[in-house]
């Protein structure tokens, strides 16, 4: 059946061609565009802090880091040349050339943290994550499905027939031929990454760049996948305008270099389980600048910048219960909270791959429509449509007077809009599963069935108060369902297709398939009875439909 | 009167009425050339031939056109400011010439909603079929860089070269900027405001308390009635913009006490008169077939109305006002309502 699905060819042939193999081949010419670019802005800002301040809070805030909250994959003269510039800020306080010295400060600073932030692409070693992606993935699913040492040659199964790529890959294809893509996917399991990364050269897109959390590259497994897959290293732990800005730059740069780019706009994984309803707007401002600094470098010839929202659609998420019990902490107003160890080490991960592939749960990974930097969708011809499907010029977005000018304070507002139209798309694009209906109709039942309870004392009831009468719970279930089925034909909400099925079916579809890697299954069906196991869980995965408006119906 | 013409720009403005002319008068004040677009060609030949509108003497500097679309070829700042019932036609005529690079700043008080005069089980009970007219812009054309002017702006008093301010809310700096350039003068000053929607909101709302304030002017009820109304009134409307998703702090300011306090003791101003009038015992028919232009505040009634039979708020003034202008019930007995209503706390817009 795998023979029938499209195969994609490579877009881009030759390796060489592959804006990320000409950025990794003229890192250092571009690292130092990067640094005087950063070094630039800051030096020209108007902050608040004079450039003293700024350098005083950095290195003492940089120090606190190390000592307080050191990761396996800081570099190991971390302290070294913390110490070594506070020293040298120290010692020349009272010097005429203070000015001079402190520049010199902040560009090593600034050169330091370039350092730290690129990635370390390699065409072979490409190759090879590639090869591990897709033919590995392949092989271990059919040595555990089929069984024996002799189906590992066998291509009876392989990853297409568990992912499914829905949407618009082809226009995909077409924009990344014409301009420079930018991915924005939602984000909810530390998986994201590789499965879009196996997404990305399954459609034969060359490799992306992309951000990762640096945390991740303390896990030896994802820091090879990551490194290789074209990953840069974000540092949440640094917060400082030095960095911040000279990360902002380095993406901004790596998109005027035509570099294909990945970013999770919502930041960190949804710990709610809801689709994400805010966006960093830091890095997504990023492609408005380098847009408009396109266009004013290169007018009519411009490459166009096309961001491309994506939903991963899962039916489970590996590390839902410790994300669920951070979002409910941080709600219930519990201020300090511990990184998830879901994903804490190499074997853990390859217990759930073994998991993943041996159970069959589909994923969809939903490409949604181009658009441009303004959020307005765009044509094949990768021109941009006003909503009357009028074709209009990006450039009329940055004009004032006439020419071009660098308003701040207007593209701030542009990343505003651009937001808030990922985020309808989103909603637009989630592929709603059996799985993420049973879940939310069993909890909305439970809340409607307890008026009086705050959601912590839900969560906290006891086993007795967790039925719920398999009757009822059909009649809402299919209530609900036909809510979505509207809302689906209105263009809101996309579907999975096996939640067309008789309500039955597609109750126990969903029954099955929800959280069903979890050792304490949320949700299960016993005689007349529907029984919740974990509230919690079953909270995260309900919460996947929130946002539609479907509690009025219930 | 001396011409400064300041800047050499031209500016348009859509709209003949009284806040238009007054508008594009004060821009020629500081501009070389405006445009002013009037929708019939009548209407238009008259301006030209007498070049007076109302008490609106009209500045050499202004160009009376009708075609739109040299006003979008030859205008990049523009001022749309047409009754709100026909602001959403007048966008669909105007969009195809728009551009990006367009700035709109436009003058009207009024909600953009079609549910009114259809079934009520049409009618979607949440604010997403009411529209302000900075969201019609949107909805409408691909202009994203838009503004709103609100404030104490009695047209005839503008004319009368009287001195006032007025507030440009917009999301963009550069829109207030380019609306402060054009318009500041020796007796208009301009101030900013961020606060695009809640700005409209001022500006809208008020029209309601500005009615309500005629019917106690009518019923010669006194100062201090008049005082409570309109104090009373500026709670309502603050509860309803919160309801709407608007923020406090505009109504503070000019678009929201200023505008208010113009308008609600004014003769000049249209929707006090409404309010004046229906107090006096004439009908709502009557009224607004025997006035020259639109009072908005009507048609504003009538939509919260609608609005919060949806909503979890409770807005007796509107309501008292929606029923005196619909015959439900005479003046005196919304007086004698009015002055039993169990009013809560006084202000819980601040807690």
């Amino acid at each position: 059946m795998s023979q029938k699905r499209p195969r994609y060819k490579d877009i881009l042939k030759r390796k060489k061609d592959w804006p990320i193999v000409n950025l990794s081949q003229n890192k250092k010419t571009f690292l130092d565009e990067v640094s005087q670019n950063v070094f630039k802005n800051l030096i020209q800002s108007n902050g608040r802090k004079t450039l003293h301040e700024e350098l005083e809070t950095t290195i003492y805030r940089e120090k606190q880091r190390v000592t307080n909250n050191p990761w396996r994959v800081d570099p190991k003269d971390d302290l070294t040349f913390w110490r070594q510039v506070q020293k040298k800020q120290l010692s020349v306080k009272e010097s005429k050339d203070k000015v001079t010295v402190e520049k010199e400060i902040l560009k090593e600073i600034i050169d330091r943290y370039c350092k730290e932030i690129v990635g370390s692409f390699n065409k072979s070693s490409y190759r090879f994550a590639k090869r591990i992606t897709t033919f590995g993935f392949a092989r271990l699913l059919n040595a555990a499905r089929v069984k024996g040492f002799k189906s590992i040659f066998s291509r009876q199964l392989d990853l297409q027939d568990q992912i499914h790529v829905v949407g618009e890959p082809d226009q995909l294809r077409k924009l990344a031929k014409i301009g420079t893509i930018v991915l924005v996917p939602t984000h909810f399991s530390n998986l994201d990454s590789i499965l879009i990364g196996w997404v990305i050269q399954f459609l034969g897109l060359p490799p992306f760049i992309y951000g990762a959390g640096l945390n991740l590259f303390n896990i030896k497994i994802l820091a090879y996948f990551m490194n290789s897959l074209g990953a840069y290293k974000l540092d949440r732990r640094k917060k400082n305008p030095i960095y911040l800005e000279t990360l902002k730059e380095y993406s901004k740069r790596a998109l005027e270099w035509g570099c294909h780019s990945l970013f999770f706009p919502g930041g960190t994984r949804s710990r709610s389980g809801q689709i994400e309803n805010s966006l960093k707007l830091g890095l997504l401002g990023t492609t408005i600048k380098a847009q408009r600094s396109l266009i004013s470098n290169y007018g009519k010839n411009a490459k166009p910048i096309f961001i491309v929202p994506v939903v991963i659609n899962y039916q489970f998420t590996l590390e839902a219960p410790s994300l669920i019990n951070e979002h409910l902490k941080r709600t219930g107003r519990e201020r300090y909270y511990r990184e998830s160890d879901a994903f804490s080490n190499s074997k853990k991960i390859t217990s759930f791959l073994m998991k993943f592939f041996t159970k069959k749960s589909d994923i969809s990974v939903s490409i949604g429509r181009g658009l441009d930097v303004l959020g307005n969708y765009v044509n094949e011809q990768g021109q941009s449509l006003d909503q009357h499907g009028a074709v209009i010029d990006i450039k009329d977005y940055f004009l004032s007077g006439g020419k071009i000018n660098v308003d701040k304070q207007r593209e701030h507002t542009y990343v505003q809009i651009l937001s808030k139209k990922i985020i309808e798309e989103y909603y637009k694009n989630n592929r709603v599963y059996s799985s993420h209906l049973v879940a939310y109709t069993a909890f909305k039942m439970l809340e409607r069935k307890n008026p009086k309870l705050d959601l912590y004392s839900i969560l906290r009831l006891s086993e007795d108060d967790l039925t719920l009468d398999y009757k009822s719970f059909k009649t809402n279930f299919k209530k609900l369902r036909g809510i979505i089925l509207k809302l689906n034909e209105q263009g809101k909400v996309d579907v999975n297709e096996k939640f067309r099925y008789t309500a039955d079916e597609s109750i126990i579809y969903g029954l099955n398939n929800v959280g069903m890697y979890h050792a304490k299954r949320p949700l299960i069906k016993s005689k007349d009875e529907i029984l919740i196991l974990n509230a919690s869980t079953l909270y995260y995965y309900h919460n996947r439909l929130e946002g539609y408006g479907l509690e009025k119906h219930i | 009167m001396a011409l400064k013409n300041t800047y050499k720009a031209t500016i348009g403005v859509i709209g003949t009425g009284n806040f238009g002319t007054a508008m594009a008068n004060l821009l020629a004040e500081k501009c070389n050339r405006v445009l002013l677009h009037a929708r019939s060609k009548e209407k238009a030949a008259k301006l030209i031939k007498t070049r007076k509108n109302g008490y609106h003497k009209i500045a050499d500097n202004i160009e009376i056109i009708t075609d739109i679309s040299l006003l979008a070829e030859k205008c990049n700042l523009i001022f749309p400011i047409v009754p709100s019932i026909n602001f959403r036609k007048m966008m669909k005529n105007l969009s195809p010439y728009l551009k990006p690079s367009h700035i709109l700043i436009h003058g009207t008080k009024g909600f953009d909603f079609d549910g009114i005069n259809k079934s009520n089980n049409r009618f979607e009970k949440s604010k997403s079929e009411i529209f302000t007219m900075s969201e019609v812009i949107r909805q409408e054309s691909s202009v994203v860089r838009i503004g709103c002017i609100a404030g104490p702006n009695l047209s005839k008093e503008i004319a009368s070269k009287m001195p006032t301010a007025s507030v440009i809310a917009s999301e963009f700096d550069e829109v207030i900027d380019l609306g402060r350039k054009y318009l500041k003068s020796e007796r208009f000053l301009v101030f900013g405001s961020n606060d695009l929607m809640s700005t409209e909101l001022c500006g809208i709302l008020k029209n309601i308390i500005a009615v309500g304030a005629g019917t106690i002017e009518g019923m010669k009820l006194g100062e201090n009635a008049k005082s409570l109304f309109i104090t009373r009134g500026m709670v309502e409307m603050v509860e309803i913009a919160k309801t709407m998703g608007g923020q406090v702090k505009p109504f503070l300011g000019l678009a929201g006490i200023g505008d208010l306090i113009a308008t609600c003791s004014s003769k000049l101003s249209r929707n006090y008169t409404v309010g004046l009038r229906l107090a006096t015992g004439e009908k709502l028919n009557d009224i607004t077939y025997s006035m020259r232009e639109v009072a908005e505040g009507i048609k504003t009634i009538d939509v919260i109305h609608e609005w919060s039979k949806s909503n979890p708020i409770r807005i007796p003034i509107t309501e008292t006002l929606y029923k005196i202008m619909h015959e439900k019930i005479t003046v005196e007995e919304a007086h004698a309502y009015m002055m039993k209503f169990p009013f809560t706390s006084e202000i819980k817009f601040l807690n």
